[in-house]
């Protein structure tokens, strides 16, 4: 007993320092990576899927696309995301699928902006994970929608994460061939960044 | 009263009558009206789901009757009637009977034929899985050719069909409308 409360002071010291250790290297990684970072569309790949009854569902890319984003090394949450999306560029490697969903019925890419995100907001959640929130425009409509990211490679000036969510298609107007395909759309994407 | 008699329709066969004929002429006007309309509005994709849950619904009401007129007796044409008229009303009946099954049938093959691959879900409540036909843009085009035209020979014959049933009415006078409407009693 004598011994624990004689050396309870260096234990303290020790768990803190324990503690302290987690984030500051972390905090060290993103230092490192901070900066503005443009999206490369060749190294990048924005996928979705929808489910549909019975089994199965649409499968797909979008081709075109444009971005970037900003690191901010001193507070994460301070980081930003933007990023422009031509619905129109949709592959699902079937032409006629592709024709409706460019369609009237669902973007109606022609008439309509282009889909468009931007943050809000940035919660780190994980060493290298981290939330994103923020407004997602489609069909000129803005809802807010998140996401959630994870850090896959960091290379030279390039730095890729894996970035996933789901999005319900009704408040965008797009809620065509509910319930045979889900109201959900699932992303999985990868973008990779170049630092200026 | 529920089954046929030698002279007259029971209330199960007045009653299939009349609904699947409303159906299928309902059936049809929608058929015919979607087909010309852009593939990528809203609308006709839902119109496109309607008719294919009405079809599948004419087609088990179709089985049912199928069944049905095959526990009872056809009840006999009206004594005068020549020879010729009455082999050429039973084709007619026998053809709308065909055509109540082949039709929606060949729809279904339409459907399950299509690269769009799009699923069945009767009512939004059953899912209708796909006939195992050939999935290509040729077999769509070779179903839909023959969905669209077995629809307008039926259409065709219903029209015969209905100006006979007019003729014996207004003209011959013979009251054979009466027996589509009042069940026969025993």
């Amino acid at each position: 007993m004598m011994d624990f409360n004689r050396k309870f002071p260096v234990f303290c010291l020790l768990l803190a320092s324990a503690l302290a250790t987690v984030p500051a290297r972390a905090d060290l990684l993103l230092e490192q990576a901070a900066g503005r970072y443009v999206i490369e569309p060749g190294r990048s790949k924005l996928g979705f899927s929808v489910s549909q009854v019975g089994g199965g569902g649409i499968k797909g890319v979008f081709k075109t696309f444009s971005g970037s984003f900003l690191i901010d090394g001193g507070d994460i949450s301070r980081s930003e995301v933007s990023i422009s999306v031509d619905p129109g560029s949709v592959d699902t490697g079937a032409e006629r699928v592709d024709a409706f969903i460019r369609g009237k019925a669902v973007f109606d890419a022609k008439r309509k902006p282009p889909v468009r995100f931007r943050t809000t907001k940035v919660t780190r959640t994980g060493d290298d994970t981290a939330r994103i929130d923020g407004l997602l425009n489609a069909r000129g409509i803005d809802k807010p929608a998140h996401f959630d990211i994870r850090l896959l490679e960091r290379r030279g000036r390039r730095i890729t994460f894996r970035v996933s969510g789901t999005i319900r298609r009704a408040p965008y107007d797009m809620q065509i061939g509910y319930p045979i395909y889900s109201n959900k759309v699932d992303f999985d994407m990868v973008f990779t960044g170049r630092r200026r | 009263m529920l089954r046929n008699t030698k002279s007259g329709y029971g209330l199960v066969a007045i009653f299939f009558h009349w609904l699947i004929a409303a159906l299928f002429l309902g059936q049809a006007a929608l058929g015919f009206y979607m087909a010309d309309l852009p593939p990528d509005e809203a609308l006709v994709f839902t119109l496109f789901q309607w008719h294919k849950s009405l079809g599948l619904l004419i087609l088990v009401l179709a089985l049912l009757r199928l069944f049905w007129f095959a526990m009872n007796r056809m009840p006999e044409l009206p004594g005068p009637m020549p020879v010729r008229e009455k082999r050429a009303a039973r084709l007619a009946h026998l053809s709308l009977y065909a055509a109540i099954v082949a039709v929606p049938l060949t729809g279904w093959a339409l459907v399950s034929a299509s690269p769009l691959a799009i699923p069945t879900f009767a009512f939004n409540l059953v899912v209708v899985p796909h006939l195992p036909v050939t999935v290509s843009e040729a077999a769509e085009a070779f179903w839909g050719f023959i969905h669209g035209n077995l629809a307008k020979l039926a259409l065709l014959v219903a029209l015969l069909h209905i100006a006979a049933a007019l003729r014996h009415e207004f003209i011959l006078r013979d009251g054979l409308i009466r027996r589509m409407i009042r069940p026969a009693r025993e």
